[in-house]
């Protein structure tokens, strides 16, 4: 899909200065360059190349990667920027390297989450024994916005809620992994690691047919056997549609991007119609029944009669015909609760509750503003902490202490005092940096991780995931509404995490390096 | 296929061909000026009463002379039919299809419009650079038909995209040769062998000089008229377009070509048997402005008969049989 024109690549070569000498780790965990000042033994082959490419060539290949992303439309729109206003989400070439090993625990700890918290959704929606044993005080659940009065006694087919998850990671000072977020209810962003891969092959051919690099390209395959696998009745051939809420929506170009790329129909709200106990989709020629949905809308909007009256973007009645069992939602409606931030404070207890085991990857420490004592802790060290909204995502609603003004603490003191139930608060992560193409020479820039998880017949984790960047110096937040960019994420398939050098490469720099490089479409 | 999806493959193709004969109209007037020895006043106005909408040039309050007209035919954001609007508007409608066509159309069409909107910014196009400019918008329309027809399986998105285009063609090569009428003839017009110089561009305005020559040699006004709405096999005239818009809509609907099961393919086959039976000397006799006029009454005709039947709100009747198993 995307491709690089002869035109851009002949773009004028300005010396920089890419490299790693004088590369500044700085007083935090880099996932690429160790203490020692060199690269981690998963990276070794990538810093070579780097190093051995021309002065300008890193930067120009940058820029032509920038190009082939707005020529081919991979844009997504900010919600206070005016309606149309289209920006590419920032690339940055120097991918995130996670090693076989590592990576294999934090497949482990993912699937472990992800088991638990469906069984504590279908749990909520039914006995709700967690609240009887007194695990979770039953006040956080009922006060929660994301739990919904319309789901309670559902039983979703395969009694799977939470079908994809995107969950938030982050690396400490430490360099421990830890969980920050719990993305259930519709974490966009795999898209773009598709899309990312795809021009970093064609960037860095050399790099991946040294390094073994596990495959991301079958997401939209196991999204599709998974949707298939919901299906109600078990039919066969079921009709398997992506709901969107339409162009103008930020995540637009992914909606449309997984239904071309797992064949099937992408629908508005007003293409679908709730008749005679089913779901119908509007066609050319007359009314087609659609029997498992992958819905990208929000649970207010997903049906007027059931949520938000005011809704024009959902379907009529879709929740009946859900309950009815005649068609299947991805996700379940109602998950959102097990995303509220006061709720993810108690999901190691959750772990513990339905497994019995201890969480593979622990939680960020969290301070639940309601419970007195955390109360206390967080009005006194607002300064040091980052407190967030319970209920709101994509870094809306958060006060970074070290990096706030006075008047922006007074006016947390008192949002937390005023609605404590509404926020928690985490001490201010020092997250882990990887090197970042800047105006002139490379410098360390923090990053998270967003794995994506499918739950259908198995828990599937892609390898991989969402390196998302704070692009601006100094900056934690990596939203891709607040100035956030992205990089690709290098999962090697070995467990070995040197990966032998290929032939290509062991003799210094290649010179089919400029030669061979990118450019060609696929 | 659903009725949305099949709404935004029509009117994205409608938009592109439109931007294309834009273009063409513009390009033509603009040589007919330069190919005006004799002077008089040049005539712009004809132009925005037949390509768009003449109240929003009005309601600018400048006069129609050539360089406010080429502006607004060409980049005016007021005006939904410039070239750039309605670029702008096949991108919005491609944008909402991306799934459905395929990415080389999509970023074909993409690349265009942001170049497009780059030049639009650094303003209006000057004389000098005018054909060049046009020539481009033309090649680049072209370009996207032929990644079309080199990307799109011959399924029903592909005749939707046919419906449009060759709908919008048959409208556009109508309203092309009617720019002749409004061209002054003025004094001594004829004398000076003008009108053949006129003529001719016509056929150029339509890329259609070169095979008007092959087939009927020289440029008679009769031969010309012929050509561009009656020749089954030039793919610019009206008759080979509406030929090719029942051709898929029939394709659609199942219906076989010579009966109908709605409007439009009724009031389409009544059309296609008129051109293919009309003499060009009964147009004349009517009168070519009028037969025009009453041909692009009913071409709209037809498009908002598609409309009516494929893409307009409905909801389910009452115990009607499933489709979902004809579906599978």
């Amino acid at each position: 899909m995307l491709s690089l024109s002869a035109t851009q690549r002949f773009t004028r070569v300005v010396p920089d200065d890419m490299n790693f000498s004088r590369y500044e780790r700085g007083d935090f965990y880099d996932e690429m360059i160790s203490s020692s000042g060199e690269p981690h033994p998963a990276s070794r082959l990538l810093a070579r190349e780097i190093e051995g490419l021309p002065s300008g060539e890193l930067k120009m290949r940058q820029k032509a990667a920038e190009r082939a992303l707005m020529q081919a439309g991979i844009t997504f729109n900010v919600y206070s920027d005016n309606r149309g206003v289209e920006k590419t989400l920032p690339f940055d070439l120097i991918p995130r390297i996670v090693s076989g090993t590592e990576w294999n625990r934090l497949e482990k700890g993912l699937q472990q989450r992800i088991l638990a918290l469906n069984l504590f959704l279908d749990d909520l929606y039914h006995d709700q024994k967690i609240l009887k044993d007194g695990i979770i005080p039953r006040e956080v659940i009922a006060s929660s916005t994301g739990f919904r009065q319309q789901c309670v006694g559902l039983k979703p087919p395969q009694g799977i809620w939470c079908h994809v998850t995107g969950t938030d990671l982050v690396r400490d000072q430490t360099g421990q992994i830890l969980v920050l977020e719990d993305n259930i209810r519709c974490p966009s962003g795999v898209s773009y690691v598709i899309e990312n891969r795809r021009l970093m092959k064609s960037l860095f051919p050399e790099v991946f047919s040294g390094a073994r690099i596990r495959p991301v390209s079958n997401y939209a395959a196991r999204l599709r056997d998974m949707l298939e696998f919901i299906t109600p009745d078990g039919g066969t051939q079921p009709r398997v549609v992506v709901l969107t809420p339409g162009r103008y929506n930020s995540a637009y170009f992914e909606h449309s991007f997984l239904a071309q790329q797992m064949g099937v129909e992408l629908v508005e709200g007003s293409d679908l119609v709730v008749h005679e106990g089913f779901v119908w989709m509007r066609t050319t020629s007359g009314f087609e029944r659609v029997d498992v949905i992958y819905r990208r809308i929000d649970d207010d909007f997903l049906d007027p009669r059931a949520f938000r009256t005011d809704s024009m973007l959902g379907v009529p009645g879709l929740m009946e015909v859900y309950k009815a069992g005649n068609v299947a939602l991805a996700n379940a409606p109602g998950t959102g609760v097990a995303d509220d931030k006061a709720v993810y404070a108690y999901i190691p207890r959750v772990i513990r509750y339905y497994l019995g085991e201890e969480p593979i990857i622990p939680n960020v420490t969290t301070y639940i503003c309601s419970e007195e004592q955390d109360q206390r802790y967080v009005l006194e060290h607002l300064g040091e902490l980052v407190v967030k909204a319970a209920n709101e995502s994509g870094g809306y609603g958060m006060l970074i202490g070290p990096h706030s003004t006075r008047e922006q603490i007074e006016e947390f003191r008192r949002l937390v005092i005023a609605n404590p139930r509404n926020y928690i608060a985490q001490p201010t992560l020092s997250l882990s940096r990887v090197p970042t193409i800047c105006e002139t020479n490379l410098e360390g820039r923090h990053v998270d991780l967003r794995p994506y998880i499918l739950y259908g017949r198995d828990i599937f984790v892609l390898p991989g995931g969402l390196t998302r960047v704070a692009l601006r110096k100094g900056s934690l937040v990596v939203n891709s509404s607040q100035g956030g960019g992205t990089k690709d994420t290098w999962v090697l398939a070995e467990n070995d995490d040197s990966p032998a050098p290929s032939t290509a490469t062991a003799g210094g720099r290649p010179q089919s390096m400029v030669l061979a490089s990118p450019l060609i479409s696929h | 296929m659903l009725s949305r999806v099949a709404d935004s493959l029509y009117w994205m193709s409608r938009y592109v061909e439109r931007a294309e004969n834009v273009a063409r109209i513009i390009d033509v007037n603009l040589n007919l000026m330069l190919d005006n020895p004799v002077g008089g006043e040049q005539r712009w106005q004809p132009l925005i009463d037949t390509l768009a909408d003449h109240q929003a040039f009005a309601g600018q309050g400048t006069v129609a002379d050539s360089e406010n007209t080429i502006r607004f035919l060409s980049f005016d954001p007021g005006n939904g039919n410039s070239i750039l609007s309605c670029l702008g508007a096949a991108r919005e409608n491609a944008r909402s299809i991306r799934e459905i066509i395929s990415s080389e159309m999509w970023e074909q069409l993409n690349s265009f419009y942001l170049r497009l909107q780059d030049q639009a910014v650094q303003g209006t196009v000057g004389q000098e650079t005018s054909m060049a400019f046009y020539a481009e918008v033309k090649q680049a329309c072209h370009l996207f038909s032929g990644i079309t027809g080199a990307t799109m399986t011959r399924n029903e998105a592909w005749h939707f995209i046919e419906l449009g285009r060759l709908l919008e063609r048959a409208d556009k090569t109508s309203r092309i040769l009617d720019v002749k009428y409004y061209i002054p003839t003025g004094l001594g017009a004829e004398a000076a062998g003008l009108d053949d110089i006129h003529w001719a561009a016509v056929l150029r305005s339509a890329s259609a000089f070169e095979m008007y020559r092959k087939r009927h040699g020289r440029i008679r006004p009769d031969g010309i008229i012929e050509f561009l709405l009656l020749d089954p096999d030039f793919p610019r005239s009206v008759r080979h377009c509406l030929d090719g818009v029942r051709s898929s809509l029939h394709h659609i609907t199942g219906t076989p070509i010579g009966s109908f099961r709605n409007p439009s393919e009724k009031l389409l086959g009544q059309l296609c048997s008129d051109l293919a039976f009309t003499q060009v000397d009964e147009i004349e006799d009517e009168g070519l402005h009028e037969y025009l006029d009453g041909l692009e009454t009913k071409i709209n005709q037809v498009g908002s008969g598609i409309y009516d039947t494929f893409f307009a709100f409905r909801t389910p009747t009452l115990s009607r049989r499933s489709r979902y198993n004809e579906a599978h």
